[in-house]
């Protein structure tokens, strides 16, 4: 889901810094005004995991396909969301620079699209609620069922408005010439089933401190309900096992050609680090059948242009047939440039 | 995840080099790359011929550098196909025809997929230039004078530090655990818990450690940096020229006006 610079214009990508800039003001604010200096090593370390552990791919049972990590989500829940914001948009800012994964101009709508959602959205509309809430019962394990019906439930609706901004974002500055509709079309869709596998991990890993240190997730202290030290994790396994049977076999429908496994094959793993969402990679792969078929009918429906029409005579021609000169020009001398380069530095000598 | 890691610290090893363009003020070098994209982004989906002379910069500063445009570009195919992805399209889409050159109609969809690729090559160009040749620390100083709040600075500079010991970390545990699981890829849905659960609990345990450990050293709140490279002369030149010579280009189809020079 990370937008490079070229997907934007000027105004969107400025608007979306000045909004991203905004939620970041707020968090700065707040987490001063809980003087929580304290807390800063502590989400650079989360944030660098985070970042890890985006590279590590997970198989999903029943598909033979594997998933990667949402950070917004996991980040929120065990920092809050103000503190969990700041260190999305560490982690996103690395990715950009370091990875060129997202462009540096496109870093504003970015870290909307991925890193607000998830841990504002995310947080107070979806795991304070449901953490809150009186959802499967009383009791210790019932809590354990609604973290991960918070987790699953937020990766969905958080990617799947990440995804419809993307949408918005790219439509507004008007670059490409996808209609609205048929982006949307591939975007929403993919991205529910990216959506459902990162729950899933996020889930995994919730529970996991939840059974070994439950006092270091938001909200779920709160909630009063009795948390005595370590207990097994077969049940929570087992409870997992089912769902992601159940998901895994729903995914295998969506995505039927492993588009992950696909994408580890081709880049494999330094790469791999570059994206959390792979939204537009398996889109222009193209291997999920379903996905292209429906992308293909959408098409079908929304692109109905007239046959080729030939203009008798173009009179614009002429202009650009010497801009396409002027161009190569302008390529022979950059490549001039770089021969020149090359030439003067032979004679000083080369460290690297 | 080895080699995500190499490439991490080939990327200061590259910043740690000695050039024109390395000893220049971060800041400076910040700003005109800031505005090298700004400008173009800002180039309209159908000037092709307009957006090529701003090739040059980055060619003439990778030149300046010494670091090689190769080393650029082994970045850009991570990119590229994303670019594409959108812009693939526009063919498809927008066949009104712009251009014929002998037989052969060149529709406005194929101008503007190839438009939109050559922004991205640039942007990308210019951003990995700026990482390139500006060491990780006077980024993060140069970014707190122009008054990026202290927190998110200190944030980036400690999460950056973090990133290879993390990664150097949970290399070994994949190594560890594919040792013990051969044949299997990725890791199974039952470790999927446990696996970074592990290692985020006791990462945290170390960062309040490592926190306490920088009280202890005196730190409150604030990091010094080492001095960073005064905005000087040449900063100034620097800056100045790159921002003539991008409104020329953005003002001023030079392109064209060097063609007209030979066809016709």
């Amino acid at each position: 889901m990370h937008m490079a610079d070229a997907l934007l214009a000027p105004a969107v990508a400025g608007a979306m810094y000045v909004a991203s800039g905004a939620a970041a003001g707020v968090s700065i604010k707040k987490l001063k005004k809980d003087d929580e200096p304290a807390k800063l090593p502590v989400m650079a370390v989360t944030a660098a995991v985070v970042f890890a552990g985006q590279m590590i791919n997970y198989t999903i049972p029943g598909t033979g396909s594997s998933g990667h990590m949402c950070g917004g989500m996991l980040l929120s829940a065990l920092l809050g969301p103000y503190a969990g914001f700041l260190s999305m948009i560490v982690v996103l800012a690395i990715q950009c620079l370091f990875f060129a994964d997202g462009g540096l101009m496109a870093l504003g709508a970015n870290v909307w699209n991925m890193a607000f959602y998830g841990c504002f959205v995310g947080y107070f509309l979806i795991w304070k609620p449901i953490i809150h809430s009186k959802w499967f019962g009383e009791g210790k394990s019932a809590l354990r069922s609604r973290i991960i019906a918070a987790s699953i439930i937020g990766c969905i609706v958080t990617l799947q408005l990440g995804a419809f901004s993307v949408v918005i974002e790219t439509s507004l500055s008007g670059i490409t010439e996808l209609p609205f509709g048929a982006f949307m079309g591939l975007m929403q869709p993919i991205h529910l089933a990216i959506g459902l596998v990162e729950g899933l991990i996020t889930a995994a890993v919730l529970t996991f401190v939840f059974e070994s240190r439950p006092e270091l997730l938001q909200e779920v202290d709160e909630v009063g309900v009795p948390l005595e030290a370590k207990r097994s994790l077969k049940s929570t396994v087992a409870i997992l096992a089912v769902i992601a049977v159940v998901v895994g076999g729903g995914l295998s429908l969506f995505a039927s050609g492993n588009p992950d496994g696909l994408e580890w094959a081709l880049f494999g793993n330094a790469e791999s680090g570059y994206s959390q969402n792979m939204g537009l990679d398996e889109e222009n792969f193209g291997v999920e059948s379903n996905v292209a078929d429906t992308a293909g009918s959408i098409q079908e429906k929304t692109s109905f242009l007239p046959d080729y029409a030939f203009p008798g005579s173009d009179s614009a021609a002429g202009t650009t047939v010497s801009g396409i000169a002027g161009g190569a020009i302008v390529a022979l001398v950059a490549w001039l440039i770089c021969m020149a380069g090359g030439f003067f530095r032979k004679k000083s000598d080369r460290t690297l | 995840m080895e080699k995500a890691l190499a490439e991490l610290g080939h990327m200061d090893e590259l910043a740690l080099m000695k050039s024109p363009v390395h000893n220049l003020n971060a800041g400076a070098k910040l700003l005109a790359t800031v505005i090298y994209i700004i400008i173009v982004m800002s180039f309209d989906k159908y000037s092709l011929s307009g957006l090529i002379p701003m090739l040059l910069w980055p060619v003439f500063m990778y030149q300046m550098s010494g670091i090689a445009l190769r080393t650029c570009f082994y970045k850009l195919r991570i990119v590229l196909p994303l670019v594409m992805a959108v812009g693939l399209f526009n063919p498809l889409l927008d066949r009104d025809i712009m251009l014929q050159i002998g037989g052969a109609s060149i529709s406005g969809g194929v101008i503007s997929m190839i438009t939109l690729m050559l922004k991205g090559v640039l942007c990308l160009m210019a951003s990995f230039l700026l990482v390139a040749t500006t060491p990780f620390d006077s980024l993060c100083a140069a970014l707190q004078k122009v008054h990026v709040p202290k927190v998110l600075v200190t944030l980036l500079l400690l999460t950056y530090r973090y990133v290879g010991v993390m990664t150097e970390e949970l290399a070994v545990m994949t190594d560890a655990y594919h040792l013990r699981a051969p044949g299997q890829k990725g890791i199974q849905f039952t470790a999927w818990g446990s696996f970074l659960g592990q290692v985020l609990l006791r990462s945290m345990d170390r960062a309040q450690e490592l926190y306490s450990s920088m009280l202890l050293r005196g730190y409150h709140q604030h990091f010094h940096y080492a001095p960073i490279k005064k905005f000087g002369t040449a900063d100034a030149i620097y800056l100045a020229l790159s921002i003539l010579f991008f409104a020329a280009v953005r003002f001023v189809n030079i392109a064209e006006m060097i063609g007209r020079l030979f066809v016709r």
